[in-house]
């Protein structure tokens, strides 16, 4: 069985800041991280090899330094590593990123699964996934937890808010992971070291045979205005002060006006 | 598709088992005011898709819909992403809308990145507002960074302009009874997918009322340093009569599960009364529940901008203040 797993570079923290002159993100001092998700979808990926057998191929796209979340991922236990890099590919939106990951799905090949974190911390679209599929013309689950291989299918755990479905969908599909599907596994010294053997590929538009007009800002048909931080509100607070005891009971105060008790 | 021939404002009419989505209503209401930011030419138009669900129609025009168009198969009567990608992609290539919106629900944000993709067309996900801008041109809003970072992104020349909208950002109109509109029954041909396959359903078991039913909230945040003082915000909200919710860290951690979380990514929530405690407030929280009736916060930091939507506010730290409340509110019921 082959895996194809999609793994992308975020920073490392909620808490980032907008460049007062440049009105820029400022990314200085802020580390990148493999998004927290994609490692739930690099765990499921090993334990269906370790369960049934195959390759699982990690693939990143962005720029050069986002090859330290596939060495991440190969530490983890994935067999080879593909970065997706060309300076052609910047400034994507959500069609124009699916649309080189599905290139790439296409040059390896005869991949079985493919899977994706359900969202990135960064954006939080949950799109690239569902693009993925839809290039490819391949069913999708999404939003999935456990999942098993049975006879060319694979039966996965759905988690909706409000149930659970058992679904069952024939592979080549494309399924995406929650966080509550597993608990990732920390890259270990000794796959750390057999990385360094790994196969490792990077590959640029061209290799990939992209239309030049479906990538990068060209391929792009959505565009991010302004980006800024949240404005300020204006209510007015009416704040208790004192001992605590005096504060509650100014709450049990307003408790009771409210007929709250 | 060519941009100046593309008009109306479409709504995806999310139904399961013949019950619309609630944020269908709250898509139609606000297509209205786009309407009319637009220039009030646009048509507004329900999409729905099923099996047997034509008696969904009038419910769609009492909740605004000037028009609704009517695909039932009975291959569309169970949400299956391919056969809607279908007949939604094919509707579009027909009809030419310019903006089609849909629930950033399970079922929207599964269909929606497949229809776009097939429509080479633009997507903007979970949106938190809908604008017009001073050129005329359609502006979404959305949360990155779990909101502490806002954009407004647009789809210039690609059309449909689509967006999947976070639930319960706007508010429906009043139901108008007797309203009526245009119908259009097409008559769809699309296979059932054999490929994906629903083998069983098990629904979710919930401890205590689910919180946005609730009337009164006690939520807690990062802030809070222990699963006892979590139990003792459970204590404090029973003995107002509701229930305890969190904000996403206290999700993260996996103390409280998901459904109990206030935010973009959890539940949205408008009880009579909450109260925060040692939450300082992203945009995704305040987004969930800044319609609350009457909003009290408790946070150390001054500056919290949990503040910026309080009516009341006390800065300390919680563990001084929630026994002594308490304490208080047991007192009072004894009386």
């Amino acid at each position: 069985m082959k895996i194809l797993v999609f793994v992308k570079q975020v920073p490392d923290t909620d808490d980032v800041k907008l460049d007062p002159v440049t009105g820029n993100l400022m990314r200085e001092g802020v580390e990148s991280i493999m998004n927290p998700l994609d490692a739930n979808a690099v765990e499921t990926a090993l334990q269906l090899k370790e369960k049934y057998g195959g390759t699982v191929v990690a693939i990143s796209m962005g720029p050069p330094q986002a090859d330290e979340v596939l060495k991440k991922a190969l530490g983890m236990g994935c067999d080879e590593s593909v970065l997706i890099s060309d300076r052609a590919l910047g400034g994507a939106d959500t069609l124009a990123t699916g649309y080189p990951l599905a290139k790439a799905a296409e040059k390896i090949g005869e991949y079985d699964l493919l899977i994706c974190g359900r969202h990135a911390t960064d954006a939080e679209t949950a799109q690239t996934g569902p693009i993925i599929a839809a290039f490819l013309g391949i069913p999708q689950v999404t939003l999935c937890g456990n999942v098993e291989i049975e006879d060319g299918w694979a039966v996965c755990e759905r988690l909706l808010p409000d149930r659970t479905e058992k679904v069952k969908v024939k592979l080549p599909a494309l399924i995406t992971v929650c966080a509550e599907a597993n608990e990732p596994r920390y890259p270990t010294p000794i796959n750390i070291m057999k990385a360094l053997k790994k196969p490792r590929y990077t590959w640029n538009a061209e290799e990939l045979g992209c239309e030049p007009d479906m990538i990068g800002i060209p391929g792009s048909p959505s565009s991010n205005k302004r980006i800024f931080e949240p404005p300020k509100r204006n209510t007015d607070t009416k704040y208790f002060e004192g001992e605590p005891e005096a504060i509650a009971k100014a709450i049990a105060d307003v408790l009771e006006a409210e007929h709250i008790i | 598709m060519v941009k100046e021939e593309c008009k109306g404002i479409w709504v995806f009419a999310e139904q399961e088992n013949g019950v619309l989505s609630g944020t269908d209503f709250e898509l139609l209401a606000k297509a209205h005011d786009l309407k009319e930011k637009l220039g009030g030419t646009d048509t507004i138009t329900a999409v729905l898709l099923g099996d047997n669900v034509s008696g969904l129609v009038d419910t769609l025009y009492a909740y605004g819909a000037e028009q609704v168009i009517l695909a039932e198969n009975v291959n569309l009567k169970e949400y299956s992403a391919r056969p809607y990608e279908k007949v939604l992609v094919d509707l579009a290539n027909k009809y030419k809308p310019s903006i089609f919106l849909f629930a950033a629900s399970p079922i929207g944000r599964d269909v929606a990145p497949r229809v776009m993709c097939d429509l080479r067309t633009g997507l903007t996900a979970d949106a938190i507002d809908l604008d017009v801008d001073e050129d005329g041109v359609f502006v979404q809003t959305t949360p990155n960074f779990g909101g502490n970072i806002l954009s407004h992104i647009v789809i210039l020349e690609k059309r449909p302009q689509m967006v999947t909208v976070h639930p319960k950002v706007f508010e429906p109109f009043e139901p108008k009874a007797g309203a009526t509109g245009e119908l259009i029954t097409e008559s769809v041909e699309v296979e059932a997918d054999n490929d994906y396959v629903v083998l069983e359903t098990s629904m979710k078991q919930f401890e205590g009322k689910p919180i946005d039913e609730c009337d009164v909230l006690v939520a807690g945040g990062r802030g809070i340093k222990t699963e006892e003082d979590l139990n003792q915000l459970r204590e404090l909200a029973h003995l107002l009569g509701g229930e305890v919710a969190c904000s996403r860290p206290l999700n993260d951690n996996g103390w409280m599960p998901h459904e109990d979380q206030i935010g973009q990514s959890g539940t949205t929530v408008k009880p009579k009364f909450i109260l925060n405690v040692a939450i300082s407030g992203s945009v995704q929280y305040l987004a969930g529940m800044q319609n609350s009736g009457c909003i009290m916060s408790i946070n150390h930091t001054a500056s919290a901008p949990i503040y910026d939507v309080s009516h009341y506010g006390a800065v300390i730290d919680y563990r001084k203040v929630i026994p002594a409340l308490i304490d208080e509110i047991k007192r009072r019921k004894a009386n």
